[in-house]
């Protein structure tokens, strides 16, 4: 117990198009049985942080949905738990999260009230495992003021320059912070995982409040770079981020490679998530099944090729689905083709429609469903 | 005074030793059944869903595996301030050290319990079927008719009626005479082994008959309350119950699971049936994978064949094998170019490379020709089959076996092969 940990989940983000109208990026539906959150929440409760706090704002329905008991990820204990904290009104301050250390001040007392010496600040969007200690364990030892964990973008079709880019010294120090340059110095990334002693947080998190700065990256880590001592910490397994429609796209389909699903799936330690009860999956005749993922509840009576079904997915006779990710509880009807797309959950597919997107431009389909409404 | 109107008390001590090698090492509720699931799974799903949340689940025989799967009853939300779920094993007192003798001996050695919660109503469960039922409405049924005992019964085919507890009744469901596997049944109405008794009737019959020997609730309780008072009732139930007893059964309710539209539809949306499942992974199918008629339990790898198959969680099944009218549970791995046909595979059992199963004719059964007599290859949990071996109809294996135990590298139909030390 030597850290408390921090989620930060309130942004929105119009990269991710009509997917993020109903929810916030750290909700969005991950390989198959996840959210995006869940990795995160795992990550800390296997590295024995027991007191997270996950801050929200936009769209934080479904995330709270997701997080309505703390069980899952074994937070639900007597010594710490988790707890989700939206902007509220008082007598000083009636704004909603301004950024995202505004978000922190606005929660400071979250933090008075800790007893545990050190702080780690991750985002809800990434797709990853780490072990939080290690990381500490690194920060205690280069008796670092901040630590971000970082990592090499080896992947060439990787679009860097939207992630926050850093150039370290041999000893690793971070010589240069960039926030989403245009022209990327090197290809070493902030991953959005960050380590501070809890003391120096409130008292930088103070500071900025009073200068009205609101942005952590921004304006506590580029501008304390060269007054502070800032480590990086290389992060060398799996790490995807996945808030753009792209991202989010291919991360659910490197699901679909043996080593990605051994990593996440059975090597040790679990990613945990919400257990939702439902019955295995069914195959009746005419399912033909090649290179695809499938949740538990769905039932499949066609073909389905290079795609992942959520949960509780239905699909009718003589359908092809092909390079397609169709999230929770869709409903498809007899005769339907869907290739290259994103079907948006709780959707109702007509029976004989077709929607077909284009190689590295899938499409987004959203159809509003009136099976619910009765 | 606190106090709960109604608390089940469930069976869940049997061996359930028709059930062959695969209750060798767990007790016939903690066997899987129907992919994910486990057969105590439904009664304790049963129970939340009618509302009962105090469940004391009596258990004896190899009680391990249920004590882990039911644990504190998180997955069934029967982890509660008060009530919730106990498990009851056997225990000294400092006069006697008794194991359960029998159904109600059991209950009897559990008085306490019962009386902790003051309840008005006790429910008595067995822990070996597969059904759903709304106990609040047998609870209802058993109010109306002001009954000492309420038993759940069910029509079933005359000529099985004499494998059951048969209850002759009129209209209104009062009952005029039970009949414990009777030779002639004057009546097709079974008891399914469900029970609501009044707290005060069981109680004073469990004290008058505690020395009993083998005090059971068919030959014994119902009998003695049934003379003394006639005040019992016959709570009539239409739907899916099956009794999972046979390897024959249990094979066959299985695959009643993989109907186009089962009769025991476990997609229903109310009624979920809850369990203990550390695996949520999806399930993957690979590029050469062909399926038909299945359920596929999560985070199984699917890289041959399955047809009309239920395959449990976390199994993997490589390229070239072919699985058809069989279960496999979780966790099992099968090697590639095998042909698994009508097997039971338990858990975490390992099969090697060409592995065949179902060779040559049926014969009858060397090992216990009651047990398995039927078209079955039934392997316990953890066991392993080596590579290349081949193996006949209605035979059983346990243990770690290699290719010395294959003569001619084949197991002949009828035979078994039990390692040391595993039964």
């Amino acid at each position: 117990m030597k850290a408390v940990g921090i989620v930060l989940a309130g942004g929105s983000n119009n990269r991710m198009g009509q997917l993020s109208k109903k929810r916030a990026v750290a909700a969005m539906p991950v390989a198959g049985s996840y959210r995006c959150i869940d990795f995160v929440l795992s990550n800390m409760s296997n590295s024995h942080i027991q007191k997270v706090a996950v801050l929200t704002q936009y769209n934080s329905r479904s995330l709270n949905e997701h997080l309505n008991s703390s069980k899952w990820w074994d937070f639900g204990r007597k010594q710490g738990g988790l707890y989700v904290l939206t902007p509220f009104i008082t007598e000083e301050n009636s704004s909603w999260y301004m950024g995202t250390a505004d978000s922190i001040y606005q929660n400071l007392d979250f933090l008075r009230r800790c007893h545990e010496p050190y702080v780690i600040i991750t985002s809800g969007d990434c797709v990853y495992k780490m072990d939080y200690e290690k990381i500490l364990d690194y920060h205690v030892q280069t008796k670092a003021d901040i630590t971000v964990a970082v990592k090499d973008m080896t992947d060439a079709s990787e679009d860097i320059h939207r992630f926050g880019i850093i150039r370290m010294a041999e000893d690793g120090r971070i010589t240069n912070f960039e926030e989403k340059p245009l022209i990327a110095q090197t290809n070493t990334v902030s991953i959005g995982v960050y380590v501070i002693r809890r003391r120096l947080l409130i008292e930088l998190i103070q500071k900025a409040h009073e200068e009205n700065r609101n942005d952590f990256v921004q304006d506590i880590l580029v501008r304390y770079k060269d007054v502070k001592k800032i480590f990086a910490y290389k992060h060398e397994g799996y790490w995807q981020n996945i808030s753009t429609i792209d991202s989010y796209y291919q991360t659910n389909m490197d699901f679909l490679k043996r080593d990605v699903r051994e990593y996440f799936f059975r090597d040790y330690p679990n990613v945990y998530s919400k257990i939702e009860d439902l019955p295995p999956a069914k195959f009746n005749p005419g399912s033909k099944i090649k290179n695809a993922l499938i949740s538990s509840g769905c039932i499949v009576n066609g073909e389905v090729q290079n795609s992942i079904l959520f949960k509780k997915v239905y699909v009718g006779n003589n359908c092809v689905i092909k390079n397609s990710i169709i999230l929770n509880d869709v409903y498809i009807g007899d005769n339907t083709v869907i290739e290259n797309c994103i079907v948006e959950s709780r959707d109702t597919i007509r029976a004989n429609s077709s929607y077909i997107g284009e190689a590295g431009k899938v499409n987004i389909v959203v159809e509003k469903s009136d099976r619910y409404i009765l | 005074m606190v106090k709960k109107e109604m608390i089940a008390m469930l069976l869940a001590g049997g061996q359930g030793s028709r059930l062959g090698v695969l209750t060798a090492h767990v007790a016939k509720p903690a066997v899987a059944f129907g992919g994910k699931y486990r057969i105590i799974d439904f009664p304790l799903s049963n129970c939340i869903n009618s509302g009962i949340d105090t469940v004391g689940v009596l258990t004896q025989y190899r009680h391990l595996r249920l004590n882990t799967h039911i644990g504190i009853g998180i997955p069934w939300d029967l982890d509660r301030n008060y009530g919730g779920v106990t498990l009851l094993p056997p225990y000294e007192g400092s006069e006697n050290a008794d194991w359960y003798s029998g159904t109600a001996n059991a209950i009897f050695q559990n008085l306490e319990y019962i009386e902790s919660y003051n309840p008005e109503y006790v429910l008595i469960l067995g822990g070996d079927h597969i059904y759903k039922m709304d106990y609040e409405v047998m609870l209802d049924f058993h109010k109306s008719r002001k009954a000492d005992i309420t038993i759940a019964c069910m029509p079933v085919p005359w000529e099985e009626a004499s494998r059951f507890g048969v209850v002759v009744a009129d209209e209104q469901g009062h009952i005029k005479e039970f009949e414990e596997k009777p030779e002639k049944p004057s009546s097709n109405l079974a008891s399914m082994g469900i029970y609501i008794f009044n707290w005060p009737i069981l109680r004073e019959a469990l004290l008058t008959l505690k020395d009993q020997p083998g005090c059971d609730f068919g030959m014994h309780v119902i009998p003695y309350v049934h003379e003394n008072t006639h005040n019992c009732y016959a709570y009539e139930f239409n739907g899916y119950w099956k009794d999972v007893g046979t390897l024959g059964s249990y094979w066959e309710s299985n695959m009643e699971l993989i109907d186009i539209i089962p009769e025991f539809n476990l997609y229903e949306e109310f009624w979920k049936i809850y369990t203990n499942n550390d695996m949520i992974t999806p399930l993957y199918f690979a590029d050469g994978s062909k399926v038909d008629r299945c359920i596929v339990g999560e985070g199984s790898e699917i890289y041959g064949e399955v047809y009309n198959s239920v395959i449990g969680s976390g199994v993997v099944i490589d390229e070239g094998t072919v699985v058809r009218d069989s279960i496999v549970m979780s966790g099992t791995h099968i090697g590639k170019n095998c042909r698994i046909d009508k097997g039971i595979v338990a858990e975490n059992v390992e099969i090697g490379d060409d592995v065949i199963f179902s060779v040559g004719e049926y014969a009858e059964s060397a090992l216990n020709p009651k047990v398995y007599a039927f078209d079955l290859v039934t392997v316990a949990e953890n066991s392993t089959i080596p590579s290349g071996v081949k193996i006949g109809k209605n035979t059983a294996i346990v243990g770690k076996t290699d290719a010395a135990d294959y003569p001619d590298g084949l197991l002949a139909s009828g035979q078994a092969i039990v390692k040391a030390g595993e039964m």
